[in-house]
């Protein structure tokens, strides 16, 4: 709005400095998050080597899939998306997150019930259970991957004095037993996270709801399922999406844990072998340029899906 | 002479229009209380003077001077808030020099002009204390405080009783009227939804309703003359009597209205007959609530002590020089 | 009926129990074989046996691990400065003032800090290379930034927009400009916002480790979880577990530490982080 008479209104004087507030946070994040990003995308076209990053010609979609036709009448396909180790990865990727964050998200709400009753001690349960969520990811993976030994490893120990298994696994080092062993690490680690999350969901709740459950002389189970349950819905679905995500880009456990399996081996591990172990650089660059856009829809997707439900559900 | 001018001033939020054009004066050192149900624009229209709102149409103007524009601090006010919203972190002398700090005035100034301000307050005991430590007549005085200190031509009060109790807010009522006594060419704009409040404090007051300007004049001329149904209603406690039907249309208008002071029990040819529904004693006075057999039960009041049992059957008669009619738009009929 | 809620509690506690020992052990574990060497590393003991400290002399008297510990001491510091320098002023906007594309630029900050970090793992390569930074603690300060950024500003903004709105009004007739306002009013009182951020970002900070990984080059300018991750043995087919447990003690312990003597605050950050969304 023109001002003749004085200098910039109120307005005016905020939108400006909060332009001002918000650039530098903008920049920084244009420069690691957005550029990076368009880079690798870029790089993605191209056969650009590690030793020589502006070396890359454009070799349009090649990465991603190429077919050849060679005199003898023989189609050559090449690329990642008929590279049977990047599915295997994805295949991997996908179970590892569905059955982590299902297992987390069970053990987390059940967790959570737990310390939402009062006894005594709770405090110091809840400190208990922060401790895992304390640890480095880094350090929790070598912890386990010490306990999961297979010569001196306690949990083989334990195991055999419980009579459950009659020879010592190799948990990490066995292909059936690889993602077992990473499933439950991750549990361990990250179920505290969900369960103070699905608690504070559940303290959201007012007690006299309970109460008034209790009077009516409902059966606990059917309270949990009919109040408690709907109550911290919106809660659990935003932790869900969140360790989802998180799920879906692991990579240190992994990498620690069972480094070389490829009953383990996820989207992440196997776009920085190509990129940075292989000197595959472009074709690095294409999976994780897959690995991005599979996120992007997965994220699209549970928002649009997560709105018709609510929508849908919600009175 | 008016020292604030609002010139058919607007709001509106997106396609929501809140203040629909106001006209308005108000005159130096005057005591101008805004009044109106919830959701009237009283404390937007206040927000619209004090510049924290950004003014959608029409000009608002200090001393002849446009200010539509100009950022709150420059334009001379000093508002106190309904919640007081002193700074948590800073002892109460801060609180209340933090505006000339920021002005960038001399110590010495600073330091005097917070210490009389604490003074003619009382609360010069309490400038080493945060607020957590006051009480809320306490910190509803350091607010106060902290606007003496800006040294303002124009005072805004947001409804700034509202957080204390019954006792306390008649006390800080009586309070702010002596202020307002003893700064003598301040103009003071208070904002309330407590028609109690309005009628003690006001030279003026200014009725709104739905973003416009009902009736604006002293305590006296909205009490005796309101110039529509809404003002007579909200004006006054207990509430004017409104009958409609027959007894209103037998004075010729839609509506019927008198107060609970101009109707007088008889049983000399009464114009109304009644049973008493009723009688709420106050000590001073008795208000006897009647049925007669139009609507609501005619609330009728009697000085002093006088026992009529519940169900009697009494006459009343108003006085016809109180008597308001208002035709079917809620205009009055003069 | 008496029984029966007895054999209730009794239950319950029990579950309690599990849920405690299952959190706790792999910790006690990891102190108890930490205090091992020799032989006694290779029997499995539930109870600690011997209290030998010669496993932390190794560690510490080696030659990059102190040092590494500094270096992750200074990334998560820088970073949580940097972090929080820019995101208060940036959540004072988000949060305060009103302007058009608020909610999106919200959803869009969300959004990176959900980003599969392997996607910028390519690009951040070339620009840090670029910058000539690689293999220097600035590498990992800067790429931090993509975690730690969005999360300060997420949080700071959501308890930025609790703060009450009177008093910033009171600050604007008082003549407060909007730096004065964070300056000298907000930041005062959002001191316990910025505590618990600041050390949700540290932690993020100290133990990440893709990055890491990729931009360091040398023993002396790894972090610690890389440290720990690379940590080898006199001969390579030897993993030596109880300097490892040693080292994990070490930089867990003053964590641990930290989270628990935070404990109410960190819940409320994670919780305002994650379920205010």
């Amino acid at each position: 709005m023109p001002n003749p008479d004085h200098g910039p209104s109120l307005q005016q004087q905020r939108a400006r400095s909060a332009f001002w507030f918000l650039a530098p946070m903008l920049i920084a994040l244009f420069c690691v998050a957005a550029w990076p990003l368009l880079r690798t995308i870029w790089f993605s076209f191209t056969d650009t080597t590690l030793s020589n990053l502006y070396g890359g010609k454009w070799i349009g979609f090649d990465n991603y899939l190429s077919i050849r036709t060679l005199e003898s009448g023989r189609v050559i396909y090449r690329g990642t998306l008929v590279d049977p180790a990047w599915w295997n990865a994805v295949w991997n990727t996908v179970r590892f997150s569905v059955l982590s964050v299902t297992i987390e998200t069970v053990l987390g709400l059940m967790v959570a019930l737990v310390l939402n009753a009062e006894f005594k001690g709770r405090g110091l349960v809840r400190a208990a259970i922060l401790i895992p969520w304390a640890i480095p990811t880094i350090v929790s993976a070598k912890m386990w991957a010490w306990m999961l030994n297979d010569q001196f490893g306690i949990l083989n120990d334990i195991m055999l004095r419980l009579g459950l298994i009659t020879e010592k696994i190799a948990w990490t080092a066995s292909t059936e037993t690889a993602m077992t062993a990473v499933l439950i690490v991750d549990v361990w680690k990250t179920t505290p996270f969900m369960a103070l999350l699905c608690l504070a969901g559940l303290q959201m709740i007012p007690r006299d709801i309970y109460e008034a459950a209790r009077v009516d002389g409902i059966h606990p189970v059917k309270v949990f399922f009919k109040v408690t349950l709907p109550l911290v819905r919106p809660a659990l679905m935003v932790a869900v999406i969140f360790r989802m995500l998180d799920a879906l880009r692991i990579f240190d456990l992994i990498y620690v844990l069972t480094p070389n399996s490829a009953a383990t081996k996820t989207m992440s591990i196997i776009s920085r072998e190509n990129l940075i172990d292989f000197d595959k650089f472009a074709y690095g660059s294409a999976q994780s340029t897959l690995l991005f856009a599979i996120i992007a829809i997965f994220v699209s997707l549970y928002i649009w899906l997560g709105k018709v439900d609510l929508s849908g559900g919600g009175k | 002479m008016a020292q604030i001018q609002l010139k058919n001033l607007t709001k509106a939020y997106g396609a929501v229009q809140v203040i629909k054009g106001i006209d308005l004066e108000i005159r130096k050192g005057e005591f101008m209380v805004f009044v109106g149900p919830s959701g009237c624009g009283k404390s937007t229209l206040l927000r619209l003077i004090s510049g924290l709102e950004e003014i959608t149409g029409g000009d608002l103007t200090f001393d002849g001077e446009r200010v539509n524009n100009l950022i709150p601090s420059k334009r001379g006010i000093a508002m106190v808030f309904q919640s007081y919203a002193l700074y948590p972190h800073m002892k109460v002398y801060d609180n209340m020099a933090f505006g000339m700090k920021l002005a960038k005035s001399g110590a010495d100034d600073i330091r005097r002009r917070v210490t009389d301000a604490a003074k003619l307050l009382q609360i010069d005991h309490l400038l080493d204390r945060l607020p957590k430590e006051l009480s809320g007549g306490q910190r509803q005085r350091v607010a106060i405080g902290r606007a003496i200190v800006r040294d303002p031509r124009v005072f805004l009060f947001d409804e700034p009783l509202s957080n204390l109790d019954a006792a306390l807010r008649v006390a800080t009522r009586l309070e702010i009227a002596k202020l307002h006594h003893s700064m003598s060419g301040v103009t003071m704009i208070y904002v309330t939804h407590d028609q109690v409040e309005a009628m003690t404090l006001a030279d003026r007051i200014c009725v709104l309703r739905d973003g416009r300007v009902e009736q604006v004049g002293t305590p006296a001329e909205l009490y005796e003359a309101p110039n529509s149904l809404f003002v007579a209603g909200f004006i006054g406690s207990p509430k004017m009597n409104f009958l409609t039907g027959a007894p209103a249309a037998a004075h010729g208008c839609t509506t019927l209205g008198i107060r609970s002071e101009h109707i007088t029990i008889t049983d000399a040819g009464p114009l109304w007959q009644g049973t008493v529904v009723h009688a709420e004693d106050l000590g001073s006075d008795n208000f006897l609530f009647v049925d007669i057999g139009a609507g609501e039960p005619l609330i009728v009041r009697q000085p002093g002590k006088l026992a009529i049992p519940y169900g009697t059957r009494v006459g009343l008669t108003p006085q016809p020089q109180h008597l308001h009619r208002f035709d079917a738009a809620g205009l009055p009929i003069r | 009926m008496n029984a029966m809620s007895v054999l209730k509690t009794i239950s319950f506690y029990l579950l309690v129990l599990v849920i405690v020992v299952f959190a706790v052990f792999p910790f006690y574990y990891a102190i108890l074989t930490s205090f091992e060497t020799g032989t006694a590393l290779f029997e499995v003991n539930y109870l600690p046996q011997s209290f030998d400290w010669s496993n932390y002399a190794t560690v510490l008297n080696g030659r990059n691990f102190p040092r590494n510990v500094l270096n992750s001491v200074f990334i998560a510091s820088t970073t949580v400065i940097f972090a929080l320098f820019l995101a208060v002023t940036a959540s004072y906007a988000l949060a305060r003032v009103r302007f058009r594309g608020r909610g999106l630029l919200l959803m869009t900050i969300l959004a990176v800090s959900m980003f599969p970090q392997i996607a910028v793992l390519a690009g951040l390569f070339e620009l840090i290379r670029f910058l000539g930074i690689f293999n220097t603690p600035w590498a990992m300060i800067l790429s931090y930034v993509i975690f730690t950024l969005p999360f300060t500003v997420w949080v700071l903004t959501t308890f930025m927009r609790d703060l009450p709105v009177e008093i910033e009004e009171a600050a604007i007739v008082d003549g407060a400009t909007p730096w004065i306002i964070i300056t000298k009013v907000f930041l005062p009182l959002m001191w316990p916002a910025l505590v618990t951020t600041g050390l949700l970002a540290f932690i993020g900070a100290w133990n990440e480790f893709l990055f890491a990984l990729t931009f360091t080059s040398s023993e002396t300018t790894r972090t610690v979880p890389v440290a720990i991750a690379l940590l080898s043995g006199a001969s390579q087919y030897e993993t030596p577990w109880g300097t490892i447990m040693a080292a994990s003690v070490i930089v867990t312990v003053p964590l641990i530490l930290l989270v628990l003597f935070f404990q109410r605050k960190i819940v409320a950050g994670l919780t305002a982080g994650g379920v205010k969304g």
